[in-house]
């Protein structure tokens, strides 16, 4: 039996060893970008068969820990790099470099059934803080609010933190869910419930509200008029060369851009 | 009727009946998980790569990838397992060693298996710098099938009738060759069924490969150790947590659900049947 | 020869020392990521604080007790389910079933132990936590209640085989003589069998809770994860075991958030290893006898 296992650990060896050498690209982090960065992917294998794109998700943070070990060639975060991780990377010799690959705004998403067309950032503050609680002190029905929000850890919660909530704490009895698609069916099923992710994770089943009177759009995102948004990067190590640069260049380019639009997000050019 | 019958009747009436919510339950519970499932099936489903992004297509990396996670972690795990047993078994001395190796044994079974994962990606991930990869899967996966091939083992191990140690080493074999000719393999049919059990187990587990072995998309099938790889019980929890298109989604993950249903029950009722035959078989 | 015999006494010695080695290899690496936490954070704040707000920019807090209590509410809500279905299936396939169905029934309780967590998840969240939702005109199906109903699903068939062996390991005399004596057969299970193997019973309970607390998969994907203490079974929770996977993947490796998810899974270990050493404690009472 043992010699069995041996011979069959021989073999896996034997095998991993003849396929080893295909050019070999892998990308983790943000949970928002994985959606563009896998049909990238998808898309920029059928161009290229001799390339090999492997995509992880994990979160914006696993992504920059894993380019500072130099375990991955390309970190997706759905936020800037943070300079304590900035630091930690120089002193493991990484150069972390930011590529925008796509505009993404956090709508404010609620019930179907819900009448509230816009709030402030002030207003959502209020929510989210637990100082307003039913949907009636915002000319809604009757009916408590439930809010739902992202993992305290995620990147889009930490720019919904910053942009929205001024790095106020949300109240202890929100939901919170570990990805934008759990925040959106959470909010579809559920009548007072208030919710945000990504706009490539809206469905027609939920209702966008507006923030500040601006809706979330290809322009108002893209001229930063509306309040929640950001762009998407993905960081490299120093300039990106070689298949890595091939494909983060494809990925900007129109081609690349049509599949990030696509996928609900909207185009940087 | 007396009041005893009344209470004899009502008592075994409860628990048939705790019995049958059980199985009812039960069957709900694969029904629920069956009726969704099986009409994705097809041999598409389980030969190609996902497409579109994620929405059509198969889940075939997938299923190569649990596969190779589970035969690598059980190789690494089996022969230790059988050796740590036989010491158990044959050698046992000094006791308080024996003491210790079955508590850390009994220790190890209970470890949630979150930890199993954070240790292996404090291990095997970052420090050995083994990376997500195949291996650091493989390697937390073996640990966490070592106790319940230890278990196994020395349970078949103690199987074995004394008379046929004691007539070997009455017959001038040293104790590794009674072991070796003797008690291993008259013991093995009951080793290797605690073995396949401990397959079903490795196969179905999501927390420990979540931080060590298991990626998102990749349409390479794995072909050496140190390359990340796609596993069916993640991809399950990552369809339905990270996927942006829930509703073209959810089939694919029920899908998925019922492939590894199918490859852990049905390698389960393979060491079930193999271990009753054996011991209605046993001709001592 | 003297040397094949050394050296496989030599090569056992070292696979028994390795399963030595993994304990302490998983005790020291959790202990070494996890204790520096409470450089900055005091014991105390951490078990006993109800603020968990790992990532707040300039006062983080690292409260689990809402976590801890959410775990423990969690694991409650389980076994108060899985018990009694757990052990009156027991019961039922030891005492009173046929052969013929003890026959079918044991190894399908064997099989169902072998269904992956995830799956279970997978149940609880796309199907049955929208029916509670229905059902109780809730705000959302992902609370205490649908956690419950999957982990003491999940834990049942643990609870009912390890009951079983239990029970069928009491000799087969003692029943007889009860019988004989006149008592009714649910009297000698109530009053002969049980008491016999309550040792195991209770093993067989502290196993499940075990198991319970330990579940990552399904409370991840079931409980809805507010860091609240939840006022009703229809309220949402965070338990221990989803903080850690739900937030592992997001912090900066070595910083506090990190050694605190750490932190926990130390909480963590200690619950399940003192579970474990009861239940052994009380198995090997048995043992004895």
């Amino acid at each position: 039996m043992r010699k069995f296992t041996i011979i069959l650990l021989i073999l896996t060896l034997a095998i991993g060893f003849a396929y080893a050498k295909k050019n070999q690209i892998t990308c983790s982090g943000s949970t928002t970008v994985l959606p563009i960065a896998q049909a990238g992917a998808e898309a920029y294998m059928d161009a290229h068969p001799d390339v090999n794109i492997s995509v992880r998700g994990g979160g914006s943070g696993v992504g920059i820990a894993a380019l500072q070990n130099g375990t991955v060639q390309i970190a997706n975060s759905s936020r800037p790099i943070k300079s304590k991780e900035v630091s930690a990377c120089k002193a493991k010799g990484i150069n972390p470099t930011p590529y925008a690959v796509a505009n993404d705004g956090i709508a404010i998403v609620v019930h179907k059934s819900n009448h509230v067309k816009d709030l402030s950032v002030a207003q959502i503050k209020d929510i989210y803080t637990g100082k307003i609680s039913n949907w009636k002190e915002l000319g809604g029905a009757s009916l408590p609010i439930v809010i739902v929000s992202r993992d305290v850890a995620s990147g889009t919660f930490e720019v919904f933190n910053e942009k929205a909530l001024n790095g106020a704490k949300v109240v202890a009895s929100a939901q919170l869910l570990a990805s934008n698609n759990a925040v959106v069916s959470a909010v579809e099923s559920t009548p007072g419930a208030i919710g945000y992710a990504g706009l490539g994770y809206i469905t027609p089943e939920v209702n966008i509200v507006s923030v500040e009177r601006v809706t979330p759009s290809t322009s108002t995102v893209k001229d930063g008029s509306y309040k929640l948004s950001r762009k998407l990067y993905m960081y490299t190590n120093g300039k990106a060369t070689g298949d890595v640069g091939s494909f983060i260049g494809w990925l900007q380019s129109a081609a690349g851009q049509k599949i990030v639009e696509e996928q609900g997000f909207i185009s940087i050019r | 009727m007396s009041k005893r019958e009344l209470r004899n009747l009502a008592g075994k009436s409860l628990v048939g009946i705790l019995c049958a919510i059980t199985a009812g339950m039960l069957i709900v519970f694969l029904y629920g998980i069956f009726s969704r499932g099986i009409g994705v099936l097809s041999w598409e489903f389980i030969s190609q790569p996902p497409r579109s992004g994620m929405t059509e297509g198969g889940i075939f990396p997938a299923i190569v990838g649990t596969f190779w996670l589970t035969l690598l972690s059980i190789a690494i795990a089996l022969p230790m397992g059988i050796l740590c047993a036989i010491y158990l078994y044959s050698y046992g001395r000094p006791l308080w060693f024996v003491k210790l190796v079955k508590l850390a044994i009994n220790t190890l079974v209970g470890i949630p298996s979150i930890i199993y994962g954070l240790f292996g990606m404090a291990v095997f991930v970052n420090m050995l710098s083994l990376d997500v990869s195949l291996i650091s899967g493989a390697l937390t996966l073996a640990i966490l099938a070592l106790p319940l091939i230890i278990n196994a083992a020395e349970e078949a191990l103690q199987g074995v009738p004394k008379d046929f140690t004691e007539a070997s080493i009455a017959l001038g074999a040293p104790i590794s060759k009674t072991i070796l000719r003797v008690v291993l393999p008259t013991a093995m049919p009951n080793i290797l069924t605690g073995t396949i059990i401990s397959i079903g187990r490795v196969a179905g587990e999501t927390a420990p490969i979540m931080f060590t072995a298991a990626t998102f998309y990749s349409r390479r099938l794995p072909s050496s150790l140190s390359h990340e790889v796609m596993a069916l019980p993640y991809h399950i929890f990552a369809l339905m947590t990270e996927g942006s298109k829930g509703s073209l989604q959810a089939p694919i993950a029920y899908g998925s659900a019922v492939v590894l249903l199918l490859m852990v029950l049905g390698v389960s009722s393979i060491a079930i049947i193999i271990r009753y035959r054996f011991r209605r078989n046993k001709q001592w | 020869m003297q040397i094949m015999e050394k050296s496989f006494k030599t090569l056992s010695y070292i696979a028994a020392l390795f399963s030595i080695a993994a304990v302490f290899g998983i005790i020291l690496s959790i202990f070494l990521e996890g204790l520096p936490l409470f450089k900055v954070v005091s014991i105390q704040e951490f078990i006993w604080g109800n603020a968990w707000y790992p990532t707040h920019g300039e006062a983080p807090q690292f409260g689990i007790r809402n976590l801890l209590i959410g775990s423990v509410y969690a694991t409650l809500g389980a076994l108060v389910i899985a018990v009694p279905l757990g052990l009156g299936s027991a019961i039922f396939i030891s005492e009173i079933a046929t052969p013929r169905l003890r026959e079918i029934a044991k190894p399908a309780v064997e099989l169902l132990a072998a269904i992956p967590s995830v799956v279970y998840g997978l149940f609880g969240m796309a199907i049955l936590a929208p029916f509670i939702r229905e059902l109780f005109d809730l705000s959302t199906g992902l609370n205490l209640l649908s956690t419950s109903i999957i982990l003491g699903l999940m834990v049942v068939p643990i609870i009912a085989s390890m009951s079983e062996d239990a029970l069928s390991t009491v000799p087969k005399h003692m029943r007889e003589a009860s019988l004989a004596l006149g008592a009714t057969q649910w009297e000698t299970i109530t009053g002969v069998v049980l008491p016999a193997a309550r040792s195991g019973i209770v093993g067989s309970v502290l196993q499940g809770f075990g198991r319970a607390i330990g579940e990552t998969m399904v409370v991840l994907m079931v409980a809805g994860g507010s860091a609240q203490i939840p006022g009703s079974i229809f309220e949402s929770l965070r338990p221990l075991t989803s903080t850690i996977a739900a937030e592992m993947g997001e912090t900066v490796m070595g910083d506090l958030h990190y050694r605190s998810l750490f932190a926990i899974a130390i909480v963590l270990f200690l619950i399940t290893f003192v579970t474990n050493l009861v239940a052994e404690l009380v198995f090997l009472k048995r043992r004895l006898k």
